[in-house]
């Protein structure tokens, strides 16, 4: 019983981060359209601005969080300008080889620069961990599930309740409309990108600290986000986060009592469950086809 | 009809110009090849690298090259072999054992080399292996520590460090001081893990040791609070951690996190406890490692006077030290080819495989003289390296005797 409350535990914290992983790639991939292979490496540059931040510079652990967030924002809109902008309205292959190859280039750069040995980032947490019973929990981790839930709730009311999220959601309905509606369209496509982006690089700069730093941290982490992504839904906040901790539901119990040498399969297992049996995800809402 | 008659005949004077060109081009760069190429192979002696310089094993595979460019250094410092300068042709096997193949094969047909020396991981260097047969040419296994490598009657591969059956055996001495009652494993789930596993655990059932359950983690997981969630409420009270130092880093601090109060010893060699040390800070205290090489204890070290060469130089090239744990299995692996290619008179695969066995030379973790290993008629070499265990207090690194 102990163990199987330890288990929850560990979904709860789990499920946060990636339910903040899920969110920032259901904005590109999901309202974008735009397969977004550059989301690992914006999760990477979050923790390496962690690293810089509070290592190199000396900046207080808080301080450095929003500033490794507004970093990640600035590189999302820098990849949106250069890269996305002068292929808008290509086909989604192309955008895809190109997003491929900024993945390759910018892991490449982080390997380069940094180099291969894992970095890890101290933080003003007690080492011990809360105990409550039979179960324990590091401070650092539920600290990084409220930032994680504040996130989201902020994103949540952004994208639903903002006019900027009516804009947004405008703009990938339709275009043309939208921009005689009088939406800015560009400034819409860059600030979307930015946003999600913004959001990887929070759950690096969170999860950083937690684990160690080193250039390949995303890829696993994007993986999971896109497992995520298809099992909420395209495009929908609240099927994104009930994603993340169906996932680290399903990861927790199956590496605790079916086998931990398929615990990273789990993923991969919902993704073909759900497009075999619910395509539009779990929890997407009917929509108008053609 | 006529059109297409047309065409086709427009299309095959097209296609006579273009394989005219094609053939022109490729003579010409086949000529350049041979002048620049022979040229080149005249003036230096190349051995193969075959290391995961991208990926998940990239640092430690940086570090088994830093090694190796030492050894080279020192060879051509002192004349380089056979009069001629030692070559290292390094490329990187991204952590992944298809592109551990398709480098062994380019530094085999197109670089031309000798003799290789790879390729850290244990998948890495089995995927080497069939590639080894089909060109005939030898490998120094550095870091492997599979017991399939050797076992699987492949006579191109002579390997420097131990197999986990190996590091069992020594660990085998101790059991009995450290009172092991009930162990569970914690493995990276590759064949290296997987084979250390099946290795200790029979080893452990030979001593009366009850072996529980073997848990596995996925070689990029960074995430094993749930494996650990589980070990916690096992009856047992020793856990066997094998995986590489950035894993292992996760795991103290998981563990701790979880108030898993447990001992850990892990094996593998490939621990670098100085970066465990300043990476999981206290949750690193307690633990036992089974290593290769002792850096902290150059005295204590089969070659002192080698040791310390190598770890000076180590140090005067600006490396982590944390690194020489890895580092020095590249500088004894050059240095076997290197003895070998010497012993043989020419950098040719077949004289190169004929005098690894002749060899014998001061390793930095003992003297490196293989033994026939494998099945009968197509055995692999293996060399008996020494293996320690080391436990971590209060943030040092003390030796335990074996």
């Amino acid at each position: 019983m102990s163990e199987f409350l330890q288990h929850l535990i560990n979904m709860l914290v789990l499920g946060g981060t990636y339910a903040l992983l899920g969110i920032g790639l259901t904005l590109i991939f999901g309202i974008m359209n735009v397969v977004n292979f550059t989301h690992g490496v914006l999760y990477t540059f979050g923790a390496y601005v962690m690293f810089i931040v509070v290592h190199q510079l000396g900046v207080n652990f808080f301080v450095a969080l929003p500033l490794a967030v507004v970093a990640g924002w600035l590189l999302g809109a820098a990849i949106e300008l250069t890269l996305l902008r002068p292929l808008r309205g290509s086909d989604i292959d192309t955008t895809m080889l190109v997003m491929i190859g900024a993945w390759i280039a910018m892991q490449s750069g982080t390997l380069w620069i940094w180099g291969g040995v894992a970095k890890s980032v101290s933080t003003p947490f007690p080492e011990a961990p809360l105990v409550l019973g039979p179960v324990s929990v590091s401070w650092l981790r539920l600290f990084v599930l409220a930032a994680a839930a504040l996130l989201i709730v902020v994103t949540y009311f952004l994208i639903n309740r903002s006019k900027l999220g009516c804009a947004m959601r405008a703009t990938f309905q339709d275009q043309d409309t939208a921009s005689l509606m009088g939406v800015n369209v560009d400034l819409i496509y860059t600030s979307t990108f930015a946003i999600g982006s913004s959001l990887a690089a929070a759950a690096g700069a969170l999860l950083g600290p937690v684990y160690v730093i080193f250039p390949q941290m995303g890829d696993l982490a994007a993986v999971k986000a896109f497992a995520i992504v298809i099992l909420g839904g395209l495009g929908n906040i609240t099927g994104a986060v009930i994603g993340g901790f169906i996932l680290a539901l399903a990861e927790e119990l199956g590496a605790g009592y079916v086998s931990s040498g398929y615990r990273d399969a789990m993923g991969f297992l919902i993704i073909i469950a759900v497009l075999i049996f619910k395509p539009t995800g779990l929890f997407a809402r009917s929509e108008r086809v053609g | 009809m006529e059109r297409c008659s047309d065409c086709k005949l427009i299309n095959s004077v097209r296609l006579e110009n273009h394989m005219k060109r094609a053939f022109r081009s490729i003579s010409a760069i086949a000529l350049a090849a041979a002048v620049f190429g022979g040229a080149a192979e005249a003036q230096t002696i190349k051995i193969g690298v075959n290391e995961p310089l991208t990926g998940a094993f990239a640092a430690s595979g940086t570090y088994v090259v830093n090694g190796a460019k030492i050894a080279a250094d020192e060879i051509n410092a002192k004349g380089g072999i056979l009069g001629k300068k030692l070559e290292l042709v390094i490329e990187d096997n991204k952590s992944n054992p298809t592109e551990a193949a398709a480098v062994a094969e380019k530094l085999i047909t197109s670089d031309k080399v000798p003799v290789l020396m790879g390729a850290w991981g244990s998948s890495l260097t089995l995927a080497v292996m069939p590639k080894l047969m089909e060109y005939e040419t030898p490998m120094v296994v550095e870091t492997s520590s599979s017991g399939k490598i050797t076992t699987t009657g492949n006579p191109y591969i002579f390997r420097i460090s131990p197999p986990s059956a190996i590091e069992a055996a020594a660990f085998k001495g101790i059991v009995d001081k450290l009172e092991l009652k009930k162990v569970d494993f914690l493995v990276i789930n590759n064949d290296w893990g997987r084979g250390t596993a099946e290795d200790f655990s029979k080893m452990m059932k030979e001593k009366g040791i009850t072996v529980g359950s073997v848990e596995t983690m996925d070689q990029g997981a960074q995430d094993m609070s749930a494996q650990l969630s589980k070990l916690k409420g096992t009856d047992s009270e020793t856990i066997i951690v094998t995986t590489a130092v950035d894993q292992l880093t996760l795991i103290f601090k998981q563990a701790a996190a979880l108030g898993l109060k447990k001992r850990i010893i892990t094996t593998g060699g490939s621990q670098n406890p100085d970066q465990i040390i300043a990476q999981a800070g206290a949750a690193a205290n307690g633990t036992m490692h089974l290593t290769t090489f002792l850096p902290w204890f150059p005295d204590k070290t089969p070659n002192p006077e080698a040791t310390n060469y190598f770890i000076a130089e180590w140090k005067k090239r600006g490396f982590d030290f944390a690194g020489c744990t890895e580092s020095f299995r590249g500088y004894d692996g050059i240095r076997t080819a290197a003895a070998a290619i010497e012993k043989a008179g020419k950098a040719e695969p077949a004289a190169i495989k004929a005098a690894l066995w002749d060899i014998n030379i001061k390793g930095l973790n003992g003297d490196i003289v293989f033994r026939k290993a494998g099945p009968e008629g197509k055995e692999s070499g293996q060399s008996q390296p020494n293996v320690y265990l080391i436990e971590i207090t209060d943030g040092k690194i003390g030796m335990k005797t074996l």
